[in-house]
């Protein structure tokens, strides 16, 4: 019975109706002018230093930007969003490129140590195995604060820092890799994000190289009206292997803020990348009010042979959710793997699911897909699996499984199965159910509570999902999915 | 942002003119006519449908249909419809449409059975235009198909079929449509069958060409069944050009408690598009669409349904099986929507495809729409080639290895053709599924051990 005490101790010590990380850090911000032109795309890329190419691929994505009109497919409703109307830059005033940590605002300091996310190397340190030990990228609104372990990583050759740095510093690696599994004109989020993506992460790992700890960034709009558009690349040389992490939050507002990412994973022969994100963005409150739209293109080519990608995340936050982590098993023998668990209450709505497009021979995939929908919430699983006519003995299993609690929500599961050559196995099972009364009964005449009972079924559905994820994580996310079904039951 | 207004195609051109012409001669008056004109006017603002459509993803028919054939009139009557007339296959009293058109003379009205109307949709729009008009309405779902608005605009003739409440018919009654294939043309036609509360009956439709000229054909068939109401259904569509391109919409409005079955057969099917829209409008109603789609060459066909649970206490069951060979294309997209105050539901769909070579393709698109929480819905999909495993017990046992695979695929599609409750029916249905099957390169030649 210990777990369940943990999940009914859990409940209790959380006052549930507050975000937990809705403050917001009082610090002198510079920004631009609001609204998007070329003058904006000219800023950002100058506040960069970046060089002449890099200036003309933003410009040039931001034209083809112009000519393109915002996907209505997805099943989410929102008011028009107005592009003139956001800040797409926003760093703080102080530090510009700090070199240590006493360089970076005490203001920012203090909201990670809120947040609970170690910045001090020597803080990491204190008490944890050094094979437990997580490097952090912070990015704050548009700019990387702190990038830890830097010179320790280095010494394994990994290079892991903010993309703006790898722009300066490794300029061959960036040209050769990026846009190119997410093309600039893949979609408008994306093409937008193109235009004027501010940091995020590069990781590279060299051949062979087993990433001696966690990478994580940790992203954090703070700055009012700004939109954050984080771009991420990660490429994994062969044989080498790498798990990262992601966490996001935001305050609490009554505007909404766009969110619109890239991430892209490139896997050669034989490398793993394993990505875990768990996004808390602050979802809105209980009547729809507020809350980040995130508008995220995430996805992986495992472009080697026997590569391996693996997504799992953890879905709590943000008022809309549009996501769609993929996987393009390019190499013969590649493997995708997409987990997932989306939790929704309110007035959020999520519209998330996976890609695995099998291209190569013996390409395996798998999809685990677990949505909770509460309160007035809408939930979609949207995903497609496809076998190109040559990827010969192509084999898919997935799984998406729905539970709806209460009568005000919605779960829709939209799958695409396309399959081009004979030998491909493809397996898919789905089912939306709301959480069955013998299994609270048990639970409730053993002498659990309503709610204790919910928490307790709510964990076992989603187990599967959490097991995936690194040890830190999974606890974390365990807390995430009891604080965002509290107050659905009854 | 711009309004962009997409240029007609030649074939949508074609419908324009042809409507303009034609409109004036196609049967019905007062409301009928209006009803005709608004749907020909949300045809024309939304034209073919085509790839960029969600549910019409697989098949495109604006790109399918490159030029619109002339409306089939009265045709001079072909040796091969004689022949093919000739043959009574199910035991039942039957009707007959000739290229979508009402042939009475065929028809066994001299023997329809006490308490069932049949009278041609021709005949009865001239008559009550009003009461045909109202019972082409289209269900919600079922509004925004520009194919089902092109059917509504130029249906010349069909089947009017009505069961008095009560009314048990012992055998089936069979709806033959033959396309003479004299000529290109297209045919467009639905039938309307009404069956009172209470009664029980089987409805089987059978759609054969049996000449040389391709064809474009739109039918519709559209069933009102009253509380109680026991239907089975079966569609066959079978013997078609290869470019031949086809619309089948079967559309069904549900009262409380009834119970209603469904198979729809597709061999030798063209390019063959099969679109359900069922409404549960009434509580504890179950249905079953089932279906068996056997496919080589290019054939195409796309099984496209809706189960929209607009009451509670309902339940559903799809299963939908595929065998694809040759460079053929098998579609699965269906969709159970269970509306917000629709408790209770239990809905089940199904589709597994066996793919026997490469080229073949199937795309599977099962979904769910779910906005009330005490629902049990779920929904599977496969696709996969012969299991080895099973190949390999049958070949063990002594047997070569295509009689193996046939007994295997015999097996597979059989688990569908088995509901058939109809003996007759099952029958004719199991033989169009062994001629297939014995038509594959390598068959066993019947007789053979």
């Amino acid at each position: 019975m210990a777990a369940v005490q943990e999940t009914i101790d859990q409940v209790k010590s959380i006052d549930v109706t507050e975000y937990k990380y809705g403050f917001v850090t009082e610090i002198e911000m510079d920004k631009p002018a609001k609204g998007l032109t070329e003058d904006t795309v000219r800023y950002i890329s100058a506040r960069k230093n970046e060089p002449e190419w890099m200036l003309e691929w933003r410009l040039d994505a931001f034209r083809r930007w112009k000519t393109m009109t915002e996907p209505t497919w997805s099943r989410v409703n929102y008011p028009p969003i107005n592009y003139q109307d956001i800040y797409y830059y926003a760093a703080p005033k102080s530090g510009a490129s700090p070199q240590s940590l006493d360089e970076v605002d005490p203001a920012i300091l203090e909201t990670y140590k809120k947040l609970g996310i170690p910045l001090r190397e020597q803080e990491i340190l204190a008490g944890v195995a050094p094979e437990n030990r997580v490097a952090v990228d912070a990015v704050f609104d548009s700019v990387s604060v702190v990038t830890t372990f830097k010179k320790e990583l280095a010494q394994a050759g990994v290079i892991f820092c903010s993309i703006s740095d790898a722009i300066q510093e490794h300029p061959e690696l960036v040209r050769k890799y990026l846009a190119t599994v997410v093309p600039v004109t893949d979609n408008y989020f994306a093409t937008l994000n193109c235009a004027v993506f501010t940091d995020g992460s590069f990781v590279y790992i060299p051949k062979g190289v087993r990433c001696p700890m966690e990478l994580s960034t940790y992203f954090r709009i703070n700055e009012q009206n700004t939109g954050q558009f984080e771009r991420t690349l990660i490429i994994a040389d062969e044989g080498s292997y790498v798990s990262y992490l992601e966490g996001c939050t935001a305050p609490k507002r009554d505007e909404n803020q766009l969110h619109a990412a890239v991430v892209e994973l490139i896997a050669l022969d034989d490398a793993e990348i394993k990505y875990s994100t768990v996004q808390n963005w602050y979802p809105g409150d209980a009547e729809g009010k507020g809350g980040i739209y995130n508008f995220v293109t995430k996805r992986g080519d495992c472009r080697g042979k026997n590569s391996k990608i693996s997504w799992t995340q953890v879905e709590t936050g943000s008022a809309i959710t549009w996501k769609y982590p993929s996987c393009i098993l390019r190499g013969d023998g590649s493997r995708g793997e997409f987990y997932s668990i989306a939790v929704s209450n309110g007035a959020q709505q999520v519209d998330s699911g996976t890609k695995m497009l099998h291209l190569g021979k013996n390409t395996t995939s798998k999809i685990i897909a677990k949505g909770i929908a509460a309160g007035k919430s809408d939930s979609t699983y949207r995903g497609m699996v496809s076998a190109h006519r040559k990827a010969t003995n192509a084999r898919n299993f997935t799984n998406c499984d729905s539970l709806l609690i209460g009568d005000q929500c919605g779960a829709h599961t939209i799958p695409y199965i396309e399959a081009k050559t004979a030998t491909a196995v493809f397996e898919h099972e789905a089912t939306t159910s709301k959480i069955g009364e013998d299994q609270m009964f048990y639970c409730q005449q053993r002498g659990l509570s309503e709610e204790e009972a919910v928490a307790l079924i709510v964990n076992g559905f989603v187990k599967e999902v959490l097991q995936q994820l690194p040890m830190e994580f999974a606890v974390e996310a365990q807390k995430l999915i009891t604080i965002s079904l509290e107050g659905s039951v009854g | 942002m711009a309004l962009i207004t997409p240029l007609k195609t030649a074939a949508e051109q074609q419908l324009v003119e042809q409507f303009a012409s034609i409109k004036a001669e196609l049967p019905g008056a007062g409301a009928m006519r209006k009803l005709r004109e608004e749907a020909f006017a949300g045809f024309e603002t939304k034209g073919l449908p085509h790839r960029r459509l969600e549910s019409w993803r697989y098949t495109d028919l604006r790109n399918l249909v490159r030029e619109a054939m002339p409306l089939a009139r009265r045709p001079a009557r072909p040796q091969a419809v004689t022949d093919r007339l000739a043959l009574q296959t199910i035991a039942g009293t039957r009707y007959v449409t000739i290229d979508g058109i009402f042939s009475p003379g065929d028809s066994d009205l001299a023997g329809i059975p006490p308490g069932v109307s049949v009278r041609g949709l021709a005949e009865a729009m001239t008559e009550a235009p009003d009461a045909i008009a109202a019972a082409f309405a289209l269900p919600e779902v079922a509004r925004d198909d520009s194919a089902l608005m092109l059917n509504t605009a130029f249906a010349q003739d069909g089947i009017v079929v009505e069961i008095a409440p009560g009314t048990e018919v012992a055998q089936p009654i069979v709806l033959l449509s033959l396309g003479s294939g004299a000529s290109e043309a297209a045919i467009v036609s639905r039938s309307l069958v009404k069956i009172g509360a209470g009664a029980k009956v089987t409805i089987v439709e059978l759609h054969e060409g049996v000449g040389a000229a391709p064809v474009q054909l739109n039918h519709a068939t559209a069933f009102i069944i009253g509380d109680g109401a026991e239907v089975e259904h079966v569609r066959m569509v079978t013997r078609q050009r290869a470019e031949t391109v086809q619309v089948q919409s079967l559309l069904a409005d549900l009262g409380a408690h009834v119970s209603f079955d469904s198979v729809a057969v597709a061999v030798n099917c063209g390019v063959l598009r099969q679109q359900s829209f069922l409404r549960y409008g009434g509580e504890h109603s179950r249905a079953a669409l089932r279906g068996i789609n056997l496919l080589r060459k290019q054939e195409h066909s796309d099984v496209t349904l809706v189960m929209d649970h607009a009451a509670a206490h309902g339940e559903s069951r799809e299963l939908f099986k595929t065998i694809v060979e040759g460079e053929g294309t098998g579609v699965f997209q269906g969709k159970v929507i269970v509306r917000q105050h629709s408790q209770k539901v239990d809905g089940s769909m199904k589709s597994h495809a066996l793919l026997l070579n490469d080229g073949a393709t199937m795309f599977n698109k099962p979904e769910l729409e779910i906005f009330a929480d005490d629902v049990v819905c779920g929904h599977g999909a496969t696709v996969a080639q012969i299991d080895g495993d099973q190949l390999f017990y049958l070949m063990a046992r002594g047997l070569p290895r295509p009689q193996a695979e046939a007994l295997v695929l015999a097996a597979f599609v059989g688990e569908v053709s088995d509901m058939v409750s109809d003996e007759g029916v099952r029958e004719i249905v199991s033989r169009e599924i062994d001629c297939w099957l014995g038509q594959r390169d390598g068959a066993p030649k019947p007789g053979a051990a």
